[in-house]
């Protein structure tokens, strides 16, 4: 079949077939002053000069600086194995594919991702992905409603302020008590991060405990790099586990597209919204690969849906199977343990800063500076470094309070040198 | 196909009146339109519902769908074995299939609904 566009007299048959009189009546339900009045859009330009406006808005990117920046998203390394094979042109489609007759790499794919999630989180069945770690909250939040048939979700103190606020926008609607604290009694779900926002790592065993006495469900938000060392989601007994994804080879790319981890017990896995590969057999025996599940999801069933918002970041989960499978369980292991040990070692050089974190931190730390931190992090922009994230430009801490992450890229000198001046910047 | 010591639903459900509970499930006809059940979504002992709540979902190869009360009154038990058996809905829809029992409803709501007959007669509409 050939694909032509629609003409001028298409249209008209179009317009009269369903009754109205032109495209513009078709945006009726919109309020008018909601609807744009102009697009606003420059003339046309050719190839030479749309490089020349883009370059030029490139080069106002700062890609020098050494990163200390995390809250959320961090600056690992990712091997150049991780770009070769994601760009094959197999797995670069605007959309993805997922009819088995044509698809079984792509589904292949998805079902190695679901199966390293899982041995990541310890947790039983993975989805396909999810937009990132927010939406993968919110999922988290009325996934545990539809189980447990209560409306209240609780969001600990540990919770990333940001993933709280997206939170609250994604449930504005829909008539849920939404509360913070740790008290399961009467809740659908407590939702935990470990480590915690500030960098301080947890082990929520006990509290795991406390939300099955009480018939509820516990979340655990956990940042994949950390599982190398931290107990995982599976061994707290979570039942949910969800993450961003962004550290597995993802990016940063001023905030995505990025991967929403999502993984759940066996028992609560119909209520999980997403794709979800499985591995089956065709009529001959041979292995083959399908999404599974299926009447789930809002193209079977659109009103009842278990979600009506989720897609799956494909080829960002493609990124981050091919990165865990580079980097094995041992590899894993060394990057965490790496950016521990790094952190722990900046941690020792910044004696004069009063460090926030009560007890373990992985990677990140809080620390209280002598002045404001948003002008100690624009001074250190000018010194070559991105020092980290001013805690009251969230929410949650002082004007002095600087948030710092070390990620295994940091080499020793620059740790060295950054020590010294933060010291000299935040003391003078 | 479809006996005639029970009532019928226009959406496909029956439901069995003892006396003191009714049995509810879904009819020979609405277990063949739906092919092949994969999982029954089972309801909480102990709600309260009305006629004409969606009380579960019954999933097939080819589709999702709803189970509705036929009549208003309090769910006493469901039918635990189609937890792993799913496929007793095909097997057997008007028996061992059956969804979940109710208590304490009023038997005028079960008058409203359709004998065996009226039922084959609407499916008979249906297919016109």
């Amino acid at each position: 079949m050939t694909w032509a566009p629609a003409t001028d007299n298409d249209k008209t048959e179009m317009l009269a077939a369903i009754g109205v009189s032109s495209i513009d009546d078709l945006f009726d339900t919109i309020p008018e002053d909601l609807r744009a009045k102009s697009w606003d859009l420059p003339g046309g330009l050719s190839e030479m000069a749309v490089r020349d406006e883009l370059e030029a808005i490139a080069a106002t990117n700062r890609s020098d600086l050494v990163c200390f920046l995390g809250g959320g998203a961090y600056d690992h390394f990712t091997p150049a194995a991780v770009d070769a094979l994601t760009s094959r042109g197999e797995f670069s489609t605007a959309y993805t594919p997922y009819q088995p007759e044509c698809a079984q790499g792509t589904l292949q794919s998805i079902y190695e991702y679901q199966s390293a999630v899982c041995r990541l989180t310890d947790m039983e069945f993975a989805n396909a992905s999810l937009y990132d770690g927010g939406t993968a909250v919110f999922e988290a939040a009325t996934m545990s409603i539809r189980i447990t048939d209560r409306d209240r979700v609780v969001c600990h103190d540990s919770l990333n302020p940001v993933y709280r606020r997206m939170l609250d926008t994604h449930t504005a609607n829909l008539g849920l008590d939404l509360i913070d604290g740790s008290d399961p009694e009467g809740a659908a779900c407590v939702i935990v991060q470990n480590p915690s926002f500030i960098g301080t790592a947890e082990d929520f065993s006990a509290l795991a405990d406390q939300c099955h006495a009480a018939g509820a469900l516990l979340v655990v938000v956990c940042y994949p790099v950390s599982l190398g060392l931290l107990k995982t989601p599976g061994e707290m007994g979570a039942d949910i586990a969800i993450a961003e994804g962004q550290s597995l080879g993802i990016p940063l790319g001023f905030g995505g597209p990025w991967l929403g981890i999502m993984a759940t017990l066996k028992k609560h896995v119909r209520k999980m919204p997403g794709r979800i590969g499985a591995m089956t057999e065709d009529d001959e025996g041979r292995r083959g690969f399908v999404l599974t599940l299926q009447a789930r999801e809002q193209h079977i069933r659109r009103v009842k849906a278990l979600s009506n918002i989720c897609s799956n970041e494909a080829l960002c989960a493609l990124r981050a199977l091919i990165y865990m499978c580079l980097l094995g369980a041992e590899g894993f292991r060394d990057v965490a343990r790496h950016c521990h040990s790094k952190a722990e070692y900046l941690k020792s050089q910044l004696t004069w800063a009063e460090v926030l974190n009560v007890g373990t931190t992985f990677n990140e730390f809080a620390v209280r500076l002598p002045k404001p931190a948003d002008a100690v992090v624009t001074e250190m922009m000018g010194r070559g470094f991105l020092a980290g994230l001013p805690m009251e430009s969230v929410g949650i801490g002082g004007a002095n309070d600087l948030l710092i992450a070390v990620t295994e890229r940091r080499t020793r000198a620059q740790l060295d040198e950054f020590a010294e001046v933060l010291e000299e910047v935040s003391c003078r | 196909m479809h006996p005639t010591d029970r009532k019928y639903t226009r959406e496909h459900e029956w439901a069995l009146d003892d006396g003191t509970t009714c049995t509810v499930g879904i009819t020979a006809f609405a277990a063949e339109q739906l092919g092949d059940v994969t999982y029954v979504e089972l309801p909480t002992a102990g709600k309260s519902v009305n006629a004409g709540d969606a009380v579960t979902t019954v999933e097939s190869v080819k589709a999702a769908s709803d189970v509705y009360s036929p009549i208003a009154g309090t769910i006493s038990e469901v039918n635990q074995a189609l937890e792993d058996r799913p496929e007793l809905v095909n097997e057997s829809p008007q028996g061992e299939g059956w969804f979940f029992k109710i208590t304490g409803y009023n038997t005028d709501g079960l008058n409203a609904l359709m004998d065996a007959a009226a039922y084959e007669q609407y499916l008979g509409e249906l297919d016109a």
